[in-house]
């Protein structure tokens, strides 16, 4: 358990294990989230067409039909959305147009390119087939290293490469820390894209109000608020008329619903060119393709030591792949983590390059970790295999390199100011307690019986409280310059004591569930001597009223170590003030007075006291009676800054954090050598975040992010094919694990060293498994299996194939059916091919596939085909499985016609469902009583169909193809009997089961 | 036979937390959406929309299921109840709800009535479970906040085996 | 995600059902528990004009256990036949698999007969009735007729249903006495669809085995004289037969090592 050792003052609620206050709304289903507030009459509802494809160009756009649907008031493209705004900036200057919604180019499968705003979401999603879009698609691009080459497709023309942004970071002297090292090792990670997927959605409703020529918008936006910034510029509007509010309660954030605000803006056009409010609830297959994920990233690590284990230096060049566009603050996690690349090694060396790509995927976003796992994923792995190459024990190489407990505050090669820790001591604790040595016997044991069991580590320095100024690393020292600096990290908080004497605390965390209520409420009632339940926390914000900072929010730990350090601040105020008003009526110096139980009271005479709400009330209903040139009324305002926090350097250096944590996991896995799945045998995990507010939370925080992890590590991937498709369009493809899957880390008792640098001495907490975990489990299955080459997540397929040869192969019998109905969607497009023996001449046979109306019947689901020219048909085909039918516009074209031997088809079907563009062949050949038939060809899919129906398309693609041939049969050989059941028949009949 | 046209509203009433109640839904209305925006009973919360995470889940004649995966019009004569129901006469906790604020079993709430309505039905069969029963009871319902430990240990208090420490 | 809009019919008769879909045909769609078609009615990957809701017709409900085996009507819920304790004593391995189909929500209302409609390739339901050598009784408006499973589960989402015709019944019979059955299945998570299922009936050394997950439909084949020589080299036949596929959960390759490994673990069990 947590904070056992950090012993709670008995007196205080700091510390204490206090319920949540929250809770008394939730668990009776009163919670107001984005879509229980009740929204204005008349107000539209927003649907969103996305666009199928990876990479393409619009050619046009034609909504009238739309328009004409029931219940549609508006439909908005990207061009109607052009004259009301401005680009969205990011941190650099750029040349790329992003504006929430595509312009001319569709980027990555998910974009908006529409929106549809009807009286309800029913009616706008009905109208969104009438939309035409005409697509020129383009080749595209998934992975960053190649994005990089000359050669590849670019995203953005008015940049003119997909690397936006290549930095190259020294820091010491890494060049002769190479030379002059004994040994070197290399490695390359693959770290994938994934993201937490909170349960709550994305949820705006925004309103344009012509009176003012402002906007008002109502969302789950999480912040960081120097967003709103880049909204209102985007907007054009002064900050003051972009009104920000956000609803009482969040279902989950985890870093996605910071990359909400390009919706913001283009819903804020909508509604002001339909003249209504708009309000859109995202959906989960529109989270999962188009909102927010975390940069995938590959990284060429290079560690240079001694043969002593001495480590020093490491170089990386880093390519991190933020999809189809920037959006503030990104690239913002690499930069994060920038002070911190040598993590908690005293390693004095460092060179660091960064390149910023994009890809045809969906865009970045913040996702809890914040460019940790990727990095430590990185260096973890590094290290271990440091140990392997130098048959060393690898936690004994990584305490010989560990940052001492003497050396704090440690200033890091690259600018971090690690403020506090004890990181022997951590380690020694997570040994004892976690059985380190009972787990090695136990892989001993594993081993000598021939099963694959491996023990991993890994150790991490968690950050909290990002400094606002790291992202101006990306700036070369003179555009720094030119800009001016940027720092700190400003939180707010504002108390009031009300004239019945209680407590009203108003903050700018804008809380996911972390139980901010509670703990601000501990803090400011241990402050005040007030009773818990008389502090009232509300931290709904509204930026036209509230106080807030370009750092409001809730993100990268900050809660922990700045919003609580506002708060305290605040209440001290509060505090003074009443200790004024009170030492006027009692008598007493007001350093004299002691709060507590509700009472202010003279140390020197407890008996000489006053209740603290008549001092409050006091305030209020008598202002004569306050000291001299005090204000009445009590509301008291703190604005609280680190001034640790400073600008970067002019050598690039950074601290990118306030307050830094420390976490230490170590775990025994097992590999099934048959199933390829992992046994979790025992994972613990151990962290130093400083002072404990409340350890009950703080368990929560470890016990969320380690499920979370543990799902990175083994589930959760958003897959794309090299093609651009994306297909973990569903829950049942993104997995998430559930209590079923989720097992339960043992959680060290172990130091809590607090930060000097935050008021409470808290430092964050909820991120420090995002960073262990997946390697932490990496290196276990490395050390299982011996394989150096690890990625997440470790699927038992992937697993599988890591530990067993080569495939058993198949019996010579078998290989001789192989040639038949072969579909494979593995590659990056659906492969077919097989043959058919049609009872017929090659030459009806062929009469029958050039006739519009032949095809017509053959076709599966073809409602009409037409002939354009003799080698080109277009038609509408309804077509599908069982139940699964969409209908298509078919375009296709016959090429190199040998009659009656063979020709080409290309074409495209393009539906609400998807578009697929192929080509394919078919060719006959004249036997004994017929001709053999046979086809192959590659279909490219994209849209919905793709994305959600992966797991059974190669199956409706062969149901498809049987479908055609017995049709075919059918219309060229009409007097042969049907053979009927198609492959599966076929198949049971050559496998002996029953006919 | 009755049918019910696209397009047009007909009344579904049934009983609420004991209470009957009505509205009018469209054929295609979901009965999630139906109890949330027409009824207003907004406790009920949607996350997928295609069955996978459970945040719907409702308890329609004593079984827990699905309100994102069920029409209104065939919720029409059920007994229906949700997160809104659970709470004693007196607005005290009932015992799931208690364990729950006691075990920190919950953060942002938002998969939490999916979650105590599933292990409410459980409740009514007047078993006790397992940890592992109560972890594969638990496998259609996901939470991203909590890690689940919480929620299990919550589940076991009161309908457990054992005593959990 | 909405669906679009649809008539609904509240059926009350199984003629009202066979009268509806004689008339709209491919249009119309029969909802039983809705645990799939939902979903893809909520996508849009399905637009009917019709749906049929079946379930309030009375008589559909009934679970029969006799001699030959467990029927099982079109209305009955998965959960219904778990619980069933004559069933679940006449074809024990009905409830083994039905315990990893879905969740308890799904299954609360999620048909027996709607999983064998739907005709996933991975669903258990479908791999129990080939196994078995089960049927299904289809209805419509010209009278009834059941269907061999192997004949009726065709393909992916595909079976030998015509547009006009409604399950009314589902057969699953009894394995023969004395022998002895066994089913595993490998998901990436609990109640996921699984990447393999297997299941087997051993009588002395024939063997019954079938396997969904990895051809368009579950398929059983009968291999005699089985013994642990023949069977490695039998598995991989059938394993590179079926052939499997890759999705994003796993590969071709892995359902057939599947088909390998845990067939074999499986088999020698039940042989055991
Ligand atoms: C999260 C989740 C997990 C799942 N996991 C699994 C799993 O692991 N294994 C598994 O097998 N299934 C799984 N399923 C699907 C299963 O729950 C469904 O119950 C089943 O596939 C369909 O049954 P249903 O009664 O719900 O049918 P419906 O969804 O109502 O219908 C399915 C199809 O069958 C047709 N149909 C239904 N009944 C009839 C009838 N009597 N006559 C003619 N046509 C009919 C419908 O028209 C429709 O096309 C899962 C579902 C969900 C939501
Ligand atoms: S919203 Fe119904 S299961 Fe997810
Ligand atoms: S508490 Fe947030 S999803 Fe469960």
């Amino acid at each position: 358990m947590v904070g056992a050792a950090a012993h709670a003052d008995e007196d205080k609620y700091v510390g204490r294990r206090m319920l949540r206050v929250e809770d008394q709304t939730l668990l009776r289903g009163r919670g107001k989230f984005m879509d229980d507030l009740p929204v204005a009459k008349g107000t539209l509802h927003a649907a969103f067409l996305r666009s199928p494809h990876p990479h393409a160009r619009i050619v046009s756009i034609d909504v009238s039909e739309a328009l004409k649907q029931k219940g549609v008031k508006a439909v908005v493209t990207g061009e109607d959305i052009r004259p009301y705004t401005k680009p969205l900036i990011v941190g650099f200057e750029n040349p790329m147009d992003y504006r929430g919604i595509a312009l001319n180019k569709v980027r990555y499968v998910g974009e908006p390119v529409a929106v549809v705003c009807a009286t309800d979401r029913y009616r706008a999603e009905d109208a969104l087939k009438y939309i035409r879009v005409e697509y020129e698609p383009l080749a595209a691009i998934v992975d960053p290293v190649a994005a990089c080459a000359d050669d590849a497709p670019v995203l953005h023309d008015e940049v003119g490469s997909n690397r936006v942004s290549r930095r190259v970071f020294t820091h010491g002297e890494p060049e002769a820390a190479f030379a002059a090292s004994d040994r070197q090792t290399e490695i390359t990670i693959r770290y994938p894209r994934n993201s937490i997927t909170p349960m709550e959605t994305y949820g705006i409703v925004a309103e344009y109000q012509p009176d003012t020529g402002g906007y008002d918008v109502t969302s789950n936006f999480q912040g960081p608020f120097s967003v709103h910034a880049v909204m209102a510029i985007a907007l054009k509007v002064p900050g003051a008329k972009l009104r920000h509010r956000s609803p009482p309660n969040s279902g989950g954030s985890f870093g996605a619903k910071l990359t909400m605000f390009p919706y913001i803006v283009v819903l804020s056009v909508c509604a002001r060119l339909a003249g209504r409010p708009v309000k859109w609830i995202e959906d989960r297959l529109e989270h999962l393709s188009s909102s927010s994920v975390a940069p995938n990233r590959v990284t060429r690590i290079r560690a240079a030591y001694d043969a002593d284990g001495t480590i020093n230096a490491l170089r990386m060049e880093h390519f991190d792949d933020h999809g189809a566009y920037l959006r503030a603050p990104m690239p913002a996690p690499i930069y994060r983590m920038h002070g911190l690349s040598t993590n908690c090694y005293r390693i004095p060396n460092v060179e660091v390059i960064n390149n910023i790509c994009m890809t045809n995927k969906c865009p970045t976003g913040a996702v809890r970790g914040f460019g940790g796992p990727q990095l430590y994923f990185a260096i973890e792995r590094v290290i271990a295999q440091v140990a392997k190459d130098l048959g060393r024990d690898p936690l004994d190489l990584m305490r010989q390199n560990l940052i001492q407990a003497d050396q704090f505050p440690y200033r890091a090669p690259a600018g971090a100011l690690i403020d506090s820790g004890n990181y022997q001591q951590v380690v020694a604790d997570t040994v004892d307690q976690g059985g380190l040595e009972e787990l090695k016997a136990r892989r001993d044991a594993a081993r000598a019986e021939g099963r694959l069991y491996g023990i991993g580590y890994a150790m991490a320095v968690e950050p909290s409280q990002s400094n606002m100024g790291y992202i101006s690393t990306l700036k070369t020292k003179e555009e720094r310059e030119k800009a001016g600096p940027k720092d700190g990290a400003v939180a707010s908080c504002t108390i009031s004591v009300d004239p019945l004497g209680s407590v009203s605390v108003v903050g700018d965390s804008t809380p996911q569930g972390q139980g901010h209520q509670t703990t601000l409420a501990q803090i400011v009632a241990d402050e005040l001597g007030v009773p818990f339940e008389m502090v009232t926390v509300n931290l709904e914000t509204d930026t036209q009223k509230d106080n807030w900072s370009i750092a409001a929010g809730n993100y990268s730990c900050r809660f922990s170590p700045a919003s609580t350090s506002a708060a305290k601040t605040a209440a001290e105020r509060v505090r003074r003030k009443m200790a004024l008003i009170a030492s006027r009526f009692m008598n007493v110096p007001p350093e004299d007075l002691l709060f507590k139980d509700g009472w202010i009271a003279a140390q020197s005479n407890p008996e000489n006291r006053m209740e603290f709400r008549r001092v409050g009330g006091l305030a209020h209903w008598s202002p004569s009676s306050l000291p001299e040139g005090m204000d009445p009324g009590i509301r008291e305002v703190a604005y609280w800054n680190a001034p640790e926090l400073t600008p970067t350097t002019a050598k690039d250096e950074i601290n990118t954090s306030l307050a830094y944590g420390f976490a230490f996991d170590f775990c025994g896995v097992e590999v099934d050598r048959d199933t390829g799945e992992l046994r979790i045998d025992r994972y613990v995990t151990a962290h130093d975040c400083g002072t404990i507010l409340n350890p009950g939370l703080a368990e929560g925080q470890i016990r969320g992010s380690f499920a979370s992890a543990l799902g990175a590590s083994l589930y959760e991937e958003f897959v794309y094919k090299s093609d651009g498709t994306f297909l973990s369009g569903t829950f049942a493809d993104y997995l998430i694990a559930t209590a079923h899957e989720a097992i339960d880390p043992v959680m060290v008792d172990t130091v809590a060293t607090p930060s000097p640098f935050t008021r409470l001495g808290a430092k964050g907490i909820a991120e420090g498994n995002q960073y262990t975990t997946p390697v932490c489990l990496a290196n276990a299955v490395a050390d299982a299996i011996g394989r150096q080459d690890i990625t997440v997540p470790l699927t038992p397929a992937k697993v599988f194939e890591w530990v067993n040869g080569e495939e058993e192969p198949a019996p010579q019998a078998a290989a001789e059916d192989e040639a038949e109905d072969l579909i494979d969607y593995s590659g990056d497009a659906l492969r077919g091919q097989g043959s058919t023996f049609v009872p017929a001449s090659a030459e009806q046979v062929w009469q029958t596939l050039m006739d519009p109306a032949e095809m017509a019947a053959i076709i599966p689901g073809c409602k009409s085909l037409d002939k354009q020219a003799d080698d080109h048909f277009t038609g509408v085909v309804s077509m599908g499985v069982g139940p699964v039918k969409g209908t298509f516009e078919a375009d296709i074209r016959l090429e190199n016609l040998k009659k009656p031997r063979s020709a080409d088809i290309t074409g495209s079907l393009i539906g609400a469902l998807g578009t697929s563009r192929g080509r394919g062949r078919v060719t006959l050949v004249e036997g004994e009583g017929g001709v053999t038939v046979s086809y192959e060809y590659s279909i490219h899919l994209s849209g919905t169909v793709a994305s959600v129906g992966g797991r059974l398309l190669s199956g409706a693609a062969r149901a498809l193809v049987n479908q055609f041939f017995r049709a075919l049969v059918r219309r060229a050989a009409p007097e042969a009997k049907s053979e009927g059941g198609g492959l599966m028949r076929r198949l049971r009949a050559r496998l002996g089961g029953k006919k | 036979m009755k049918i019910l046209k696209d397009g047009s509203k007909t009344q579904v009433s049934f009983t609420l937390n004991g209470t009957e109640v009505d509205g009018y839904a469209e054929p295609r209305t979901l009965l999630s959406d139906f109890l949330r925006h027409e009824i207003g009973a907004s406790g009920t919360h949607v996350a997928c929309e295609h069955g996978v995470c459970g945040a719907c889940t409702v308890v329609v004649d004593g079984k827990a299921v699905r309100s994102c995966l069920m029409l209104a019009a065939q919720a029409e004569g059920k007994e229906i109840r949700t997160i809104e129901g659970l709470a004693a006469s007196d607005d005290s906790f009932n015992k799931l709800q208690d364990a729950f604020h006691k075990r920190f079993a919950l953060q942002c709430g938002f998969c939490t009535p999916g979650i105590l309505m599933t292990l409410s039905s459980l409740q009514d069969s007047g078993r006790r479970y397992t940890e592992p029963e109560i972890r594969e009871a638990l496998s259609g319902n996901i939470c991203r906040c909590t890690g689940y430990r919480e929620i299990v240990d919550a589940a076991l208090d009161v309908l457990g085996d054992r005593v959990v420490a | 995600m909405k669906p679009a809009p649809f008539d609904l019919c509240i059926a009350e008769t199984v003629e009202d059902v066979t009268g509806a879909l004689a008339s709209h045909g491919e249009t119309a769609r029969v909802i039983a528990g809705g645990q799939s078609l939902m979903a893809m009615l909520n996508m849009r990957l399905t637009e009917p004009d019709l749906l049929i809701d079946i379930s309030r017709i009375p008589g559909l409900d009934r679970i029969t256990v006799d001699q030959t085996g467990v029927t099982v009507g079109a209305t009955v819920r998965q959960a219904e036949l778990a619980a069933h304790a004559e069933a679940r004593e006449a074809v024990p391995l009905l409830a083994e698999a039905l315990s990893h189909v879905g969740h308890i929500q799904t299954r609360n209302r999620g048909t027996v007969c709607g999983s064998l409609a739907h005709a996933d390739p991975s669903a258990e339901l479908p791999l129990m009735l080939v196994l078995l050598g089960g049927s299904v009784t289809l209805a419509s408006a010209q009278g009834r007729r059941t269907v061999a499973a192997e004949d009726f589960l065709t393909g992916t989402l595909t079976t030998s249903r015509r547009p006009d015709e409604m399950i009314v019944s589902a057969h699953f019979p009894r394995p023969p006495a004395g022998a002895k059955t066994a089913f595993r299945e490998i998901a990436r998570r609990h109640g996921d669809f699984a990447i393999v299922s297997l299941a087997c009936i051993a009588q002395g050394r024939n063997l019954r085995l079938a396997v969904g997950g990895v051809a368009d439909a579950p398929v059983a084949v009968d291999l005699a004289d089985v013994s642990a020589e023949t069977l490695p080299a039998q598995l991989n036949a059938l394993a590179w037969r079926l052939r499997g596929y890759d999705d994003i959960h796993a590969t071709a390759r892995y359902r057939r090592e599947m088909i390998r490994r845990l067939g074999l673990d499986m088999i020698m069990e039940a042989m055991a």
